[in-house]
């Protein structure tokens, strides 16, 4: 009981629990199919996760603060064009290493600078987050669609392919870009003041204020720390399909959501941890693989994915009616 | 008008941008203020109209819905299912698509009051769950075998200018407006509309004067699946196929010409005229580009930019988060 | 006084009320009746049960088993808040249970709405009916202003309209004077003995004493849940009541000091806002508490405000330690010295659903900074624990949500969290609103033992009695400017009541 107490203090109280499912998820699998234990499945599971891992840290950060970022994927993919265009300048397949890095580099710049963008529209404005971002997110989308006119933008140097699709030490060069992420976003949001005050913000904004929190910055900043991360996923996802197109992605935007959600954070703000998210994520993506390994096509995932989540809110519900009659709290 | 700058500051404020777009465009260009011109801005706009209003009833009660743009193919693929290639009529066609409509709503209604969780994270699971089936049931295969009185023209206006040009108004013009009248009759004029209002505004205030909570999210969400399963249907009139994965992605351009018409996120405000200012301004501004010459790469890049501009130079929606702590404060209690 | 009704009928009889929620006992075994045309008053201190009392009448919660309810002369099992509204119940909330982005015609029709059929609603006729009710209050309402354009008078009696509205014959007003100033309490007052004369019961909620004993013919008094019993207010004393409601007797001394030799800590001189005050000056000593009063909308809280940099006076200038400062925002008056304790504890004092521990250190996440810029959990958990202590606030876990706690303590987290920036001047302003009576002594010895330690403090309040009896020196707000200084020793609390409420 006490060790339970303890795991709950320091890794969450969600940590559990979603541990518990993914466990029953990967054994019923593994028991559907002898595939879904094997070193290729999860290793083709490794590479998949990372970039929908890294929009999801650039989604969740928003979450807590009590707003939301509709504007991920396209600020991904306009970095990723970003960079694409550096490549291209240079000589496409011969640009060498400078130019990949000025190209990252530019991406990251712009990943940031669209972020930065809407924070300081909800900072200064006090517009609505979900109304700025859908706006940045038309804009974003437009504008990527005016400069590729809705092509790809394909043929980048070889040494990319590394990114995409190497591994260093058995793991997955794209596993250990998104474990690096997450360990710095958890650090940045549970040890660092910027963190601290996201959080304070996410539950009341007005007391922050009033307690010296400087929530105009705090805001601007969690927006561009949120562009940056997709900025990342928009390099990753060009190493890996080794190509550019204005929507890849698109997709995932509101399953980002679904992951945060499904990772206990709270859709109000101000709650949340990062290790809770990253095991909803592998419950996603081990849903998906396994269904992908009975048969099932990609589309009965997402329904799964949906329906998962439902569940999820009902067990939560059901717990949260037992520790009121439990604790008789009003 | 002076009065609706006092009511209602940004449906006065965007039907003024609205009014100095038309009037520019109606200078600069000969063929914006035809005849021909104004009725394909209708006929090609109305299906998103059926779901704005839809989406303002939900809005205004304090939630949002993100599913309903799937949920609108999900009643097309059932319904061309029930049909065949042969069945029914449009009065059963609009029974059938309105009531599948409704159950999908219900369906988001009945887990958000159910579980008490807030209807972003439902209608986000409700939208994969719609979709994934769907996907896997059509294997994303189009539908073109549909009964003849579904996909046949219908024009309920026709009138044919000088020079030989038809404009020309169709059945989904007559429905939008049928649906927008009954949503003003519905929101404005019955018991049941002030109490959405109400519930979007003060939840707890409104809990306490008897307001039946879950009767308000059963009608919200209701007419919202309502809306889309009526917009579906004309949308498959107007495309002549069911596309299952055509609508996914409106929600949002839907969502954001709602808002930007005024509708308040987090409930209590907003208006059909704002929903119809919203819509018709995204509507102009692209019909005008496109008039004007400019390429169509670049309609959604300008329109984004638009919104980002209209909401930066005024504070609409200010005061977001004083409604979101109120609302945690009802949703996280028992219905005593 | 209005008179005292004997002999007319009862309006509500209630015999042994009582409620449980879990293992908290709200009510116990509570009785209570008014009668048709009474003001009675409800008293008693937070927490006590008044709301549950409230909510139990008016069909919002049911009662346990055993109670007995007679509304009008009928017994009733059982209520529904629309069938208590049938039968002329209405409640005023503290909080009114308004629609703040309905019209004031909307808001007051709106229980109009609620029930019975879905059906069309005759918006003309409740238009037309609402105009009649404000004219019957004789007060002139835009019916198509939003509500949230109002100021908080204006929307109390918003409130009062929509009570009468549904021909309500029992009004409940719980703290309906809470916010208002004094001429806006004495029209509301006179508003409530015209409703008395035409026969409507009601039953006041109100913390200030006077005005309750001015207002009704009986008062009620309930304390820990329990009925303390049933008084007639004639030959009722401030002090008598206040013992009733808290259980024990207040004894009260001046403790002013005389400070004058003492450094000066802050020192205003002309200080002006346009609209909020004017010409302020006032010069605080190390160790000195100077108690601010006056009405609420006098300008306390706007000029603390501008100390703090919330706002930017327009003239004068202040000094902090003999150096002129301009802080543009908190942060600035942070790092100057300068802690501010906001009246409004639940929404802008603390951040209710995030834990103490984070609540303490929010002020000075810089001290807390270990190695590479990081938040040391070791040395936060050094800090909170030193200011647990150090107040002696009563918690369960530092890791708890702050809105666990009761009032006194969690303005006790609110005191830590300013005391741990080392301010040299402390504002409190009406630190003791939602603060039990007995637990206000304990916040007022710690703002005592702060003092000694040289502490400058400020001490905004609009209850006399609590700045007569802490403050050293006593300054007198109205309309923005200070118009009289006392000194607690050369006068009495009813003196300066009777100055402050001319």
């Amino acid at each position: 009981m006490s060790l339970i107490h303890r795991i709950n203090r320091s890794l969450g109280s969600e940590a559990l629990p979603l541990l518990g499912a993914l466990l029953v998820v990967v054994v019923g699998f593994s028991l559907a199919t002898p595939l879904f234990l094997t070193a290729s499945n999860f290793g083709s599971m490794a590479f998949q996760l990372p970039v929908l891992g890294l929009l999801t840290l650039a989604m969740m950060v928003p979450i807590l603060s009590g707003g939301l970022n509709l504007a991920i994927i396209y600020t991904a993919n306009i970095s990723g064009l970003t960079l694409a265009t550096v490549l291209i300048a240079f000589g496409g397949p011969e640009a060498g290493i400078g130019a990949f890095l000025i190209g990252s580099l530019a991406a990251l710049l712009v990943g940031t600078l669209a972020g930065l963008m809407m924070g300081l529209i909800v900072a200064y404005v006090g517009a609505h987050p979900i109304l700025v971002s859908l706006a940045m997110m038309i804009f974003l989308r437009g504008l990527g669609e005016f400069l590729t006119r809705g092509g790809d933008i394909s043929g980048f140097p070889d040494y990319m392919k590394v990114i995409g699709h190497g591994s260093l030490a058995g793991i997955p060069v794209p596993l250990l870009i998104f474990i690096a992420a997450a360990i710095l976003w958890h650090i940045m949001l549970r040890r660092t003041r910027h963190g601290f005050s996201v959080f304070m913000i996410g539950s009341n904004i007005d007391a922050a204020e009033y307690s010296g929190i400087p929530t105009k910055r705090t805001l601007a900043t969690l927006y561009a720390l949120s562009g940056l991360i997709c900025a990342v996923a928009g390099i990753l996802m060009a190493a890996r399909f080794n190509s550019v197109r204005v929507g890849h992605g698109e997709a995932l935007l509101l399953v980002t959501v679904l992951a945060c959600f499904l990772g206990g954070l709270d859709p109000f703000g101000g709650f949340g941890r990062v290790l809770p998210v990253c095991l909803a994520l592998a419950i996603l993506q081990a849903l998906s693989s396994g269904l992908n390994l009975i048969g099932a096509n990609q589309h009965l995932a997402t329904a799964v994915w949906g329906l998962f989540l439902i569940a999820v809110m009902a067990i939560r519900w059901a717990a949260g009616r037992l520790n009121i009659t439990r604790f008789g709290r009003t | 008008m002076p009065r609706l700058f006092t009511t209602h500051p940004v449906e006065a404020r965007l039907a003024i941008v609205l009014a100095l777009i038309v009037l520019g465009l109606s200078l600069s260009t000969d063929s914006f203020l035809t005849l021909a011109n104004l009725t394909s801005l209708l006929n090609n706009n109305s299906v998103d109209l059926i779901w704005a209003v839809g989406l303002l009833v939900v809005l205004i009660a304090g939630g949002i819905d993100i599913s309903f743009a799937v949920a609108a193919s999900v009643v097309q693929y059932l319904t061309a299912q029930i049909f065949g290639a042969t069945g029914g009529n449009w009065a059963l066609g609009f029974i059938v698509a309105g009531s599948l409509g409704i159950g999908l709503g219900l369906i988001n209604a009945a887990l958000i009051h159910g579980f008490r969780v807030i209807s972003i994270v439902i209608t986000i699971a409700t939208f994969n769950a719609y979709f994934g089936l769907l996907m896997s049931f059509t294997k994303g295969r189009n539908i073109y075998t549909l009964p003849d009185w579904w996909v046949d023209r219908i024009f309920i206006f026709e009138h044919q200018s000088e020079n030989g040009v038809w404009s020309e108004l169709n059945l989904s013009v007559a429905v939008m407006i049928v649906c927008v009248f009954a949503t003003v009759v519905l929101i404005r004029w019955t018991n049941i509309g002030r109490q959405l209002y109400a519930f979007g505004d003060n939840p707890e205030g409104a809990r306490r004067a008897g307001v039946n909570i879950a009767l308000m999210q059963a009608v919200a969400f209701g007419w919202m699946g309502m809306m889309a399963g009526i917009g579906g249907l004309m949308q498959v009139n107007i495309a002549q196929e069911v596309i299952p994965n055509a609508l996914y992605g409106r929600e949002l351009d839907v969502l954001a010409a709602v808002v930007l018409g005024g509708a308040r996120l987090g409930g209590g405000r907003g208006s059909v005229l704002g929903c119809i200012l919203g819509v018709m301004f995204v509507a102009v501004t692209r019909n005008g580009l496109n008039l004007l010459g400019v390429s169509p790469f670049a309609f959604q890049m300008i329109i984004g930019a638009a919104i980002l501009v209209a909401i930066s130079s005024s504070n609409l929606n200010f005061d977001w988060r004083g409604a979101a702590r109120r609302r945690r404060a009802t949703t996280g209690r028992d219905a005593a | 006084m209005s008179g005292t009704k004997e002999g007319a009928p009862f309006a509500l009889k209630l015999r042994g009320v009582s409620k449980r929620f879990g293992g908290v006992q709200a009510l116990n075994q509570v009785d209570f009746n008014v009668r048709a045309g009474e003001v009675h008053c409800l008293a008693g201190e937070n927490g006590c049960g008044k709301s549950t009392l409230i909510k139990i009448v008016t069909g919002v919660y049911t009662p346990e088993p055993g109670a007995e309810i007679e509304v009008f002369g009928e017994p009733q099992t059982g209520m529904t808040p629309t069938q208590a509204r049938d039968m002329g119940i209405a409640v005023i909330w503290q909080d009114l249970a308004l629609f703040p982005h309905m019209t004031v015609a909307e808001n007051i029709g709106f229980d109009q709405m609620v029930g019975g059929r879905p059906r069309l609603a005759a918006l003309g006729q409740i238009r037309a009916r609402a105009a009649q009710l404000l004219e019957r209050l004789g007060v002139t309402l835009d019916l198509d202003a939003r509500l949230n354009t109002l100021p908080i008078a204006q929307r109390q009696i918003v409130a009062i309209a929509r009570a009468l509205m549904g021909e309500a014959r029992l009004i409940f007003m719980d703290e309906p004077t809470a916010s208002l100033t004094q001429s806006e309490t004495d029209a509301l007052l006179g508003i409530v003995r015209t409703l008395s004369t035409e026969g409507v019961a009601i039953v006041f909620v109100s913390h200030r004493l006077a005005e309750v004993l001015e207002i009704s013919s009986r008062v009620t008094v309930v304390r820990d849940g329990r009925l303390e019993g049933i008084y007639p207010t004639e030959g009722m004393t401030q002090a008598r009541l206040g013992e009733l409601m808290t259980g024990h007797t207040m004894d009260h001394q001046v403790i002013a000091r005389d400070k004058s030799a003492a450094a000066p800590v802050l020192e205003i001189d002309g200080l002006s806002r346009h609209g909020q005050f004017e010409d302020i000056s006032l010069t605080i000593r190390k160790g000195e508490v100077v108690g601010l009063t006056g009405l609420i909308g006098a300008g306390r809280t706007e000029l603390a405000h501008a100390l703090i940099g919330r706002t930017r006076p327009d003239r004068g200038m202040v000094k902090l330690c003999g150096r002129e400062i301009r802080p543009r925002n908190i942060r600035e008056a942070i790092s100057l010295g300068i802690a501010y304790v906001s009246e409004d504890r639940l929404s802008l004092g603390l951040i209710q659903p995030q834990s103490i521990a984070d609540n303490i250190s929010i002020t000075v996440l810089d001290r807390i900074l270990g190695g590479l810029g990081l938040i040391s959990p070791a040395q936060k958990k050094v800090l909170v624990s030193h200011w647990i202590e150090d107040l002696a606030v009563k918690i369960g876990r530092p890791e708890d949500a702050v809105s666990t706690l009761s009032g006194g303590n969690q303005q006790r987290v609110v005191l830590a969290k300013w005391l741990a920036t080392e301010p040299r001047l402390l504002i409190l302003d009406s630190p003791t609103v939602g603060v039990d009576v007995g637990a206000r002594a304990g916040i007022f010895r710690i703002v005592h033992r702060l003092a000694e330690a040289g502490l400058a403090i400020l001490l905004i309040s609009d209850e006399v009695s609590e700045v007569y009896h802490n403050a050293d020196r006593m300054l007198h707000m109205a309309d923005g400017r200070l118009v009289e200084t006392y000194d607690p020793r050369g006068t009495t609390v009813e003196a300066m009541e009777a100055r402050i409420y001319a």
